[in-house]
């Protein structure tokens, strides 16, 4: 069964008096458990594409189905939930609260989903010793370097066991050894199920994913996954 | 979101930004413990008029000289000129009225008194024998002035306290002949240390027969007649009886004013009580200041966090709850605003009375209450405004803000 659908979705920006076509009827499936790599000129509408999954956005047309249910008509609330159970997010900038340690930042989905504090300590622990963070759980961001940073992201993106993890350029402020690391563990967390969509412009990362997509003004202009 | 969770949030994010926050909760702080001092002066005001005019005496009639255009009290009456004479035997007809226990007198001036190589000037009043008991005054030695049926006015005197230590010093003054004007007088007696009442000290008084001090000061009228009702309930037909008789004497006249302590003592209640309600205005409108502060944190903390809100929403926060997270800080510095202004507030009221022992310089409760809660209120009132901003925030352009 596919996790994504995505049916004639377009999202036009307005700017002043010209439009944007940020994205023009873009229709995707995406199964359970993939591992696709969206790759593109700059503002060619990967980010605008990716928000849409994560529910971040509305598209102006078109339907979304996650798991089967169109989400699009969702009220905001329900949009909430959905975000909180089924989505995990990886930001190139990291997107870290400066002012909480470690701990607490992996903690926080879990935290604003209202999980007993009993079995958050045991989530947040277990996700410390998985991405070998557990010296630094007491550390603040601006103690931790960026490999460090982007590890707690990605722990904070899975304690809430979610579907899909959407990742926007997640190497982009990471040299190269660190970005692989960095992508190795997300590959990891894809083998055990989890579907990932990775956004990046290194050409070599895009290619270890097992399908590629190519976007060029607001349209996917190459699937791997399609014939020809 | 737990409750217990939002609170440690809110406060992690009001302490993420100490200066700022200090400022805040001072600024609320200096608002609540405006309140708390502004009524505390207010009120010990009241209770330092009302202290002043209960050690007056009790149940007592006053009757000045000069008619007052509104019937009730005012406090020009205080100050009126004297179209007809009030005579020493105006006041001793009064004592004929039924109800009235006591009266006395009063002529008051200044003096010399000159003695044993010591002259200074002190307060001098004309009157009888009553007059202590009346003022509920104490004598420290000797007797009152002796009673004077007659009204020549015999040559003695009652000294304050303050006057006899400075002439006489540790030496017993009785039976000793001073000096007051260009009168030689026996001193008889001497009051007791500490005597108060209508904003002066009895210690630098010299008390001498009305006769007397009608002679020095050349004059025939008296400056009030004292009158002690039996009780408290015999007090306004006492006034009315009093007012009477005198208009009678008069010609018919009525040119002397009457009033009764009780009036008195409500009318400055009342008034004390309204300006203790002013001056609380006054704060709390330092308290909405304290709140535009508030509102004006909280916006600059909304934009400060601004991706922050977008994290929160891209991890599946729902609008209410970033709402009330915000809600939460602005309510949580407002109570410790509040709770501080208290403090700062009671200790500043403390202080108060420990350099001025005689003013009572106590708060009221419903001041404290109101300006405590009115500091919450307004906090949380001026906290919406940024809340709703930042639940209302598009998560996307959020999130891109750095
Ligand atoms: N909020 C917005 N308002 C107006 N135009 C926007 C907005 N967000 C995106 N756009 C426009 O939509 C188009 C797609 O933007 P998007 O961010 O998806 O590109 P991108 O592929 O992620 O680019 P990059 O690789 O630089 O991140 C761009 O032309 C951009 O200018
Ligand atoms: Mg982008």
């Amino acid at each position: 069964m596919s996790l994504i659908e995505l049916a004639d979705i377009a999202r036009t920006f307005q700017l002043g008096d010209s439009t944007v076509q940020a994205l023009r009827s873009i229709s995707l499936n995406i199964a359970t458990g993939e591992y696709v790599a969206i790759m593109g000129p700059s503002g060619s509408g990967k980010s605008t594409l990716l928000n849409l999954l994560g529910l971040l956005d509305r598209p102006d047309a078109g339907t979304y189905r996650l798991e089967g249910r169109d989400v699009t008509t969702l009220s905001p609330e329900e949009q909430a939930r959905v975000r909180s159970e089924r989505i995990g997010f990886v930001f190139q900038s990291f997107h870290l609260v400066p002012r909480l340690t470690a701990h607490d930042n992996i903690e926080l989905p879990m935290v604003l989903a209202g999980i007993a504090p009993v079995e958050r300590k045991r989530r947040v622990q277990q996700a410390l010793e998985e991405y070998g963070l557990t010296e630094r759980a007491r550390h603040r961001p601006d103690q931790l370097s960026g490999g460090q940073r982007q590890r707690v992201a990605i722990a904070r993106a899975t304690v809430m066991h979610p579907a899909v993890i959407l990742a926007d350029e997640p190497t982009g402020n990471l040299d190269r050894t660190t970005g692989e690391e960095v992508v190795r563990l997300l590959e990891g967390l894809n083998a055990e199920g989890v579907t990932l969509v990775m956004v990046t412009h290194d050409q070599v990362l895009g290619g270890r994913a097992r399908r590629q997509l190519s976007m060029e003004d607001g349209a996917i202009v190459h699937d791997s996954a399609l014939p020809g | 979101m737990r409750l217990i969770d939002s609170l440690r949030f809110a406060r992690a994010a009001a302490f993420g930004t100490p200066l700022r926050t200090t400022l805040l909760i001072l600024s609320m702080a200096i608002g609540v413990a405006a309140v708390v001092m502004l009524t505390a002066l207010g009120d010990g005001a009241r209770r330092f008029v009302m202290g002043e005019f209960s050690a007056i005496g009790s149940n007592l009639v006053i009757v000045l000289p000069g008619r007052s255009e509104t019937r009730g009290f005012n406090p020009a009456n205080l100050v009126t000129s004297t179209p007809r004479d009030l005579t020493v035997e105006d006041a001793a007809v009064l004592l004929r009225v039924p109800g009235v226990v006591r009266i006395a007198p009063l002529i008051i001036g200044t003096s010399e008194i000159n003695a044993s190589g010591h002259l200074r000037e002190a307060m001098l009043v004309g009157t009888n024998t009553d007059f202590i008991a009346v003022r509920h005054l104490k004598l420290a030695l000797g007797r009152p002035l002796a009673r004077d049926e007659l009204g020549h006015g015999s040559a003695e005197v009652v000294l304050g306290a303050l006057i006899r230590e400075e002439i006489f010093g540790s030496e017993s003054p009785l039976g000793k002949t001073v000096r007051i004007g260009d009168r030689r007088l026996r001193v008889v007696g001497v009051l007791a240390a500490g005597g108060q009442g209508m904003g002066m000290t009895t210690d630098e008084l010299l008390i001498v027969p009305v006769a007397t001090a009608q002679a020095m000061f050349n004059t025939n009228t008296l400056f009030r007649i004292l009158i002690e009702a039996r009780s408290r309930e015999q007090i306004g037909q006492v006034k009315t009886r009093v007012l009477k008789m005198i208009t009678q004497r008069h010609d018919g006249e009525e040119d002397v004013t009457v009033i009764t302590q009780d009036a008195v003592l409500q009318t400055f209640d009342k008034i004390l009580r309204v300006l203790t309600l002013g001056v609380f205005g006054i704060a709390v409108i330092s308290l909405a200041v304290a709140g535009i502060l508030v509102m004006n944190v909280m916006l600059v903390s909304v934009t400060q966090r601004t991706s922050e809100i977008g994290l929160l929403k891209a991890l599946g926060a729902r609008a209410a709850t970033i709402r009330n997270t915000f809600l939460l800080e602005a309510g949580l510095l407002s109570l410790l605003g509040a709770c501080a202004g208290l403090g700062f507030g009671h200790l500043g009221a403390a202080l108060l009375r420990h350099f001025y022992p005689s003013f009572p310089a106590y708060p009221p409760d419903w001041a404290v209450l109101a300006g405590f809660v009115t500091a919450l209120a307004t906090g949380l009132v001026f906290g919406v405004m940024p809340a709703n901003r930042a639940a209302r925030m598009d998560a996307v352009q959020a999130l891109s803000n750095r």
